[in-house]
């Protein structure tokens, strides 16, 4: 079946079978392969995406079920006005290990932060549990978080 | 006992004069190209991995850009970033001036590459360097001759040769095809810096490849992609060793988005029983992966279970215990008289400790994309072990090693699992079915069904201490596994295991259970089960003789010495040195205000524990608290290691210590792979835990650093920080947590 989807800002047609999860079209048909595949079943984050903004686990969301909601993916985070200052605030902190998680950590991270732009250690800890860092480079990760955290949250001059 | 005497070994350059081999050439297009060879060390650093051999490259061109190989698979240890440096410092030029790329697999050229038991610093720390100040020494050496001037007025700094009497510069750039044409010097001639006058070691160097990270670039295994690429999947028997008697092949051929499926049986693929070798199965390839895997729901197989098919975990539980009953079948260590002592004791401990398989849950599943063709074949693959992948590929295809060509990819985390190279091998076996370049990707259940699992284990141990409190007997029965009558992969312990050499009476004996579980190194191997063992039953002891934890460790330690390594032939490398772990301990106790523990609140507590591995002595205290409901909560971790004199890129390692410390508890809070009916229980993260944001403390990390040569730190930061749980846990609670992973609906108030 053919569908349609905006991903990054960009109309998208594929043809694949309905129940194909937005994870599999992303890496395989639309050569986005920033997307990672760990689990499949929504456990571990890794595959974590925006649908309207949201963070979702692109593993378990069927291309059916997308419509008209745009997609956002790491590769289009450089454009993003709260994404651009979470990638620096990860590079800053030098928070990967092997890296292959970062991409959904960020992706979460991004939309906590365009929610919550003062985030808080239990917001970190609700909007960033789904993540899974089998590295663990954890501490990094809410150092990171923080510092976009606390240079948002204070408009110049203030205190 | 044997003692070799206390000689602290400085952390001088070793003669490295009949091991470095430098090959001088001219770059491409113009510059200068000097190649290393090490030849292997006699002592290995760590005696699981083979020697290690380097090798590597640098090439300066005409432009003054610097571009150095870096030779070993990045698996997230942080070695792509660590080893250039050691490279870019001597040679001296500005760290942004570098470029770095991924060497290709060529032992034969670049001497062992791999990722693997903590080896890359001892190994490298002092040849690397001496590369790099090669090259820089033959860019004065060149400098000299255009100037007419004595080499010895000429200095270096960030790729400039500068002559200060006449004012006179000239870049690297600029000398790079004259060095070239030089002879090379005496390597006997070429002097490292003085630690003082690092500017690149010892400073904080961000991962290389961190832009293209934060930024879902391709970079693992799983993004490789090539012009016509298929996808394969490989489904395997649930129990190991079980043999294919049929299967539903036509149905799943015609299956939509198959384009084709076909039985691999070990018998062909893999007729020499290589551990890591082919097993039966099913595999399928398709036109994209989602649809190839979903085929195989369909998939009918009808298995002959074999051997295994009641190997279960309750099962060995009770073997253990009634191996346990009689004498050990072969004793490892026996001093003094321990039966005897634990008669004269004051107090004496008695208790059964265990610990569960693991699986390693890299967070990027097993994969590799081979292509085969005119009997040569290509792979691209997330390994720890390119070289013997390599071997293992020829051998199942029965072609030679040189028509088998393995790139490595990085690796998204490899704990040890990469190591093994049986995803390759199958990579290899269908992509010479297909003839199409074809990617083979295993989903999460498939890779934690088909592990090398961390071997469970079973200690029953005694212990005694005399009137005043100190260490006077211990006995272990450990209880572990074998295949074929021999001892499982990673299942074994060593006769120098702690405290060996420090209790007066001692005696280690084992016995075996025979089973079908594949076994391989973990993080940590043997060291990350064994830490819990002896560091927990170690503060059982302390609190039996009414002693402060810290104290009854300073205590056993003794007076500083030195406790020869396992093979029994003093080595300064590997040889266990009571005072560096002393001095760890102390430091533990100052940061982590150990003596304040006895005001904090009811069921919180600190415990702290002390492990010797891969070269590295670390202690660490965990401060943990036990809600009324059993849930534990993680306050803080402290860290102190001593891995040598130098810290080479502080950013890099305080990752990996906060990541193995976390790694740690993550296991003991909530790991466990089970066996029934010789299937594996678990499938994915919902069974089997990774600590999360929401668990995991703030982790310190200090490090001492006396003057001894550095060492690796990918394992040794992991195996305390387990038993320091379960010693903070009693602290809290009073109970003793003698079997992992830590049940805790057994600790409610
Ligand atoms: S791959 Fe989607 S949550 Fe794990
Ligand atoms: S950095 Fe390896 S999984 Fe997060």
């Amino acid at each position: 079946m053919s569908f349609t989807i905006a991903v990054n800002g960009t109309s998208r047609t594929v043809d694949v079978d309905g129940d194909t999860p937005l994870l599999w079209v992303l890496r395989d048909e639309l050569e986005l392969k920033g997307s990672k595949f760990g689990c499949g079943a929504g456990y571990c984050g890794a595959c974590t995406v925006h649908l309207d903004g949201m963070p979702v686990r692109s593993c378990s969301v069927p291309i059916s079920a997308i419509g008209k909601a745009a997609v956002a993916t790491i590769e289009s985070m450089s454009a993003h006005p709260v994404g651009k200052k979470v990638q620096a605030a990860w590079l800053e902190m030098d928070t990967p290990q092997c890296g292959y998680c970062q991409a959904g950590q960020i992706m979460s991270a991004t939309a906590l932060l365009t929610e919550k732009p003062g985030a808080n250690d239990r917001d970190i800890d609700e909007a960033m549990s789904g993540n899974v860092c089998r590295c663990c480079s954890y501490t990094r990760i809410r150092a990171a978080i923080k510092h976009v955290a606390q240079t948002d949250a204070k408009p110049a001059g203030a205190r | 006992m044997t003692f070799s005497s206390l000689k602290p070994v400085a952390p001088n350059e070793p003669d490295l004069s009949r091991r470095l081999f430098l090959k001088l050439g001219a770059a491409a297009g113009g510059g200068l190209m000097l190649e290393a060879t090490l030849t292997p060390i006699a002592r290995a650093a760590h005696a699981e991995s083979a020697p290690a051999a380097i090798n590597a490259f640098i090439r300066i061109a005409e432009d003054g850009a610097v571009t150095i190989m870096s030779k070993n698979p990045e698996i997230g240890q942080g070695i792509k970033t660590m080893l250039p440096m050691l490279i870019a410092d001597e040679l001296d030029v500005e760290w942004t001036a570098v470029r770095i790329e991924q060497a290709p697999l060529d032992e034969a050229k670049f001497g062992r590459q791999h990722a693997g038991g903590s080896t890359a610093t001892p190994e490298n720390y002092f040849p690397l360097r001496k590369v790099g100040a090669t090259a820089r020494h033959m860019m004065i050496e060149a400098a000299a001759r255009e100037w007419v001037a004595p080499a010895g007025e000429c200095s270096t700094k960030a790729g400039v040769v500068h002559h200060a009497k006449s004012g006179r510069s000239l870049t690297y750039g600029a000398l790079a095809a004259k060095a070239a044409a030089l002879p090379l010097p005496d390597p006997a001639t070429v002097r490292l810096k003085d630690p003082k006058d690092f500017t690149i070691i010892g400073t904080s160097i961000h991962g290389v490849e961190n832009p293209k990270i934060v930024t879902g670039q391709p970079l693992f295994g799983i993004d490789v992609t090539m012009p016509g690429m298929v996808y394969a999947v490989f489904e395997k028997c649930p129990v190991f060793g079980g043999k294919l008697k049929s299967a539903n092949i036509d149905a799943i051929k015609a299956l939509p988005g198959v384009i084709d499926a076909f039985i691999v049986r070990a018998s062909e693929a893999n007729p020499k029983g290589e551990p890591d070798g082919l097993v039966d199965g099913v595999a399928i390839v398709g036109k994209s992966w989602w649809m190839t895997n979903k085929a195989r729901k369909s998939l009918a197989i009808e298995w002959d279970e074999g051997p295994f098919a009641q190997n279960s975990s309750a099962g060995f539980a009770t073997q253990a215990e009634k191996l346990a009953a009689g004498a050990p079948a072969t004793v490892l260590r026996k001093d003094g008289d321990p039966d005897a002592a634990l008669k004269d004791a004051a107090h004496v401990v008695e208790a059964a400790y265990s610990y569960p398989f693991l699986s390693h849950i890299g967070l990027e599943p097993q994969n590799c994309t081979a292509h085969y063709e005119n009997g040569k074949i290509a792979l691209w693959a997330p390994t720890q072990n390119p070289g013997p992948g390599q071997k293992l590929v020829a051998t199942t295809l029965g072609i030679t090693e040189k028509n088998v060509a393995v790139h490595m990819t990085r690796g998204g985390g490899g704990f040890g699992r990469r190591l093994q190279s049986d995803f390759m091998a199958e990579a290899a076996w269908i992509a010479r079915q297909v003839g199409k370049p074809v990617k083979l990707l295993w989903t999460r259940e498939d890779d934690m069904r088909h592990d090398f699992y961390r071997p469970a284990g079973f200690h029953f141990l005694k212990g005694g201490v005399d009137a005043k409190g100190a260490l006077l007997a211990l006995k272990d029965h450990f209880v572990t596994f074998s295949k074929g009558g021999k001892i499982a992969n990673s299942a074994n312990m060593e006769p120098v295991e702690f405290p060996a050499g420090l209790a007066p009476h001692l005696e280690f004996g084992q016995s075996m259970i025979e089973f079908g579980v594949p076994t391989g190194p973990m993080r940590a191997p043997r060291s990350n089960a064994l830490g819990f063992v002896f560091q927990s039953f170690t503060d059982e002891l302390a609190h039996a003789a009414g002693k402060d934890p810290i104290e009854f460790r300073l205590a056993v330690l003794g007076e500083p010495r030195i406790l020869v390594n396992a093979t029994g032939k003093p080595d300064p490398l590997r040889d266990f040195n009571t005072a560096r772990m002393r001095n760890v301990l102390l430091k533990v106790a100052e940061v982590s205000n150990w003596k304040d523990r006895t005001s904090l609140p009811a069921r919180t507590g600190k415990g702290v524990a002390m492990y010797y591995s891969h070269l590295g002595y670390f202690a660490e205290v965990v401060q943990a608290t036990v809600k009324p409901s059993g849930e534990i909560k993680l306050d803080h971790v402290w860290v102190v290691g001593d891995i040598g004199s130098q810290i080479i890129n502080p950013t890099g390692a305080i990752n990996q210590a906060q990541g193995a410390a976390l790694d740690g508890l993550g296991a003991a809070l909530g790991q466990a792979i089970t066996l029934e009916k010789g299937r594996v229980q678990q499938a994915s993260f919902d069974s089997v835990k990774p600590l999360r944001m929401d668990q995991a403390p703030p982790v310190e990390v200090f490090f001492l650093t006396p003057d001894y040569p550095p060492t690796g730190l990918g394992e040794p930061a992991l195996p305390p920080v387990i038993p320091a749980l379960c010693n903070a846990i009693f602290a809290a609670t009073g109970q003793r947590v003698r079997s992992l992973p830590i049940n805790q609906n057994t600790l409610k108030a």
